[in-house]
């Protein structure tokens, strides 16, 4: 089992289509295009390491405002009742709505804190050029990459309420920075876990271990 | 350029691959890091089109009927897919609403008019114009496109309301709802391959 790199091949991150390139073509100027979709051909992706870590950062220090600040107050007959992310859980609960409670706060809590947990193990292991359990972190940012989106029910659920209670005295709902800087933590890590590029993880990898499987 | 068109790497793990055929609806997924390579589907074509157009449709009776209807104390209100969005314009939330207002009506939009502008033309036998950058925008704004998720987003933002207020749905979200279910179909019936067969490269492919 040889990888594409090994053989100075480099497969297309659009098309796939698989070029042979020469063994220091990749990485100097002239860029090399991809014959068939014209994409720029990396064997990876440029600088990944430093741009994740670059986002996840930012992510981490905005979960911060994300977790502490309003996301919504509601006010009804001039009582108003703002909410954070876990508060708003927290109501879900109270008012017996089991599944819906857990879903939000599998999407807006479990998520996110997983993302940025997992995005620096991995980070952290490619750095250190470790080989242990390649196919686990696979798997965990195939995972990452899946869920990240998931975060948004929030930000989408404000955004349905806003425009639907405007009821002056009654119930209006309005939105708080809150909310801002959620969406940036689940946008932030969204951009980190694509710039990562994967094959990292098995460049490292023991050739022993690879036969296992 | 030399090119090899026998074979594929894995995009997760790089490993190389020879490309067999398969029987459809089976799928070639990586020997060592488990990645799916591709897929063969049966008439993939036929069917991502008819998704598409039907995608299509639901987009429009989604974006201009009326999403729900909010009764509490004898008044009521109703919204439209795109009035969050105003709101947090008029509220001087400007990043959020350009962010809603592209995950949840732009880059949809955009994805099936993408696919319907490559799909339609491969259909009838020819490449339309600059075919391969419109469908690598499709490719890209893929996870951006999150129908699924503002979905749920409604569902909550219901439950959170029947507990004060009466809410009855219009046509928008049926519509939606919808949506959803045919983008996913869309996503799971393309087959890429059949994009990227129809271009040559200088002959040699």
């Amino acid at each position: 089992m040889t990888t594409a790199r090994e053989n100075s091949l480099v497969g297309c991150h659009h098309c796939n289509l698989i070029v042979a390139v020469g063994p220091d073509d990749i990485g100097l100027a002239p860029k090399i295009m991809c014959p068939r979709c014209s994409s720029v051909l990396h064997q990876r992706k440029p600088n990944s390491i430093a741009r994740s870590w670059a986002l996840l950062i930012a992510a981490v220090i905005l979960y911060i405002p994300a977790n502490t600040i309003p996301i919504m107050t509601v006010t009804s007959f001039g009582e108003g009742s703002p909410d954070t992310i876990m508060s708003g859980v927290i109501h879900l609960l109270e008012a017996d709505q089991i599944p819906i409670a857990a879903l939000v706060f599998f999407a807006s809590i479990v998520v996110p804190i997983f993302k940025i947990v997992m995005i620096s193990m991995i980070l952290i292991s490619v750095q250190f050029k470790s080989g242990w359990r390649a196919k686990d972190r696979t798997l965990i940012y195939r995972l990452t990459e899946v869920v990240g989106r998931w975060s948004m029910i929030d930000i989408f659920m404000i955004s349905i309420l806003v425009g639907l209670v405007k009821l002056g005295n009654i119930a209006t709902i309005e939105v708080g920075f809150g909310a801002v800087a959620f969406a940036a933590v689940v946008v932030l890590t969204m951009f980190s876990a694509t710039y990562f590029d994967p094959r990292l993880i098995w460049d490292h990898a023991q050739s022993n271990e690879l036969m296992e499987d | 350029m030399n090119i090899h068109a026998d074979l594929i790497a894995c995009h997760e793990c790089d490993l190389l691959h020879q490309i067999v055929a398969l029987d459809s609806g089976s799928q070639a997924n990586c020997i060592r890091c488990g990645a799916k390579l591709y897929k063969e589907i049966r008439n993939s074509l036929d069917r991502t089109l008819s998704l598409t157009v039907t995608g299509l449709i639901l987009f429009l009776l989604a974006n201009f009927y009326p999403l729900l209807t909010f009764e509490m104390q004898g008044r009521s209100q109703q919204n439209n897919l795109i009035s969050g969005v105003l709101e947090f314009f008029s509220s001087g939330f400007w990043g959020l609403g350009i962010l809603v207002f592209l995950v949840s009506i732009i880059f949809p939009l955009i994805y099936l008019l993408g696919m319907a502008y490559v799909l339609v033309p491969l259909r009838m036998g020819h490449k339309p114009w600059k075919m391969i950058s419109v469908f690598k925008v499709v490719d890209y704004l893929r996870p951006w496109a999150m129908i699924e998720v503002y979905m749920l987003g409604i569902i909550v933002a219901i439950v959170k309301l029947s507990d004060f207020a009466t809410i009855t749905p219009g046509i928008a979200l049926f519509s939606f709802a919808g949506l959803f279910v045919v983008i996913a179909a869309a996503n799971a019936s393309l087959d890429p391959r059949i994009v990227w067969r129809s271009v040559d490269i200088d002959g040699e492919y």
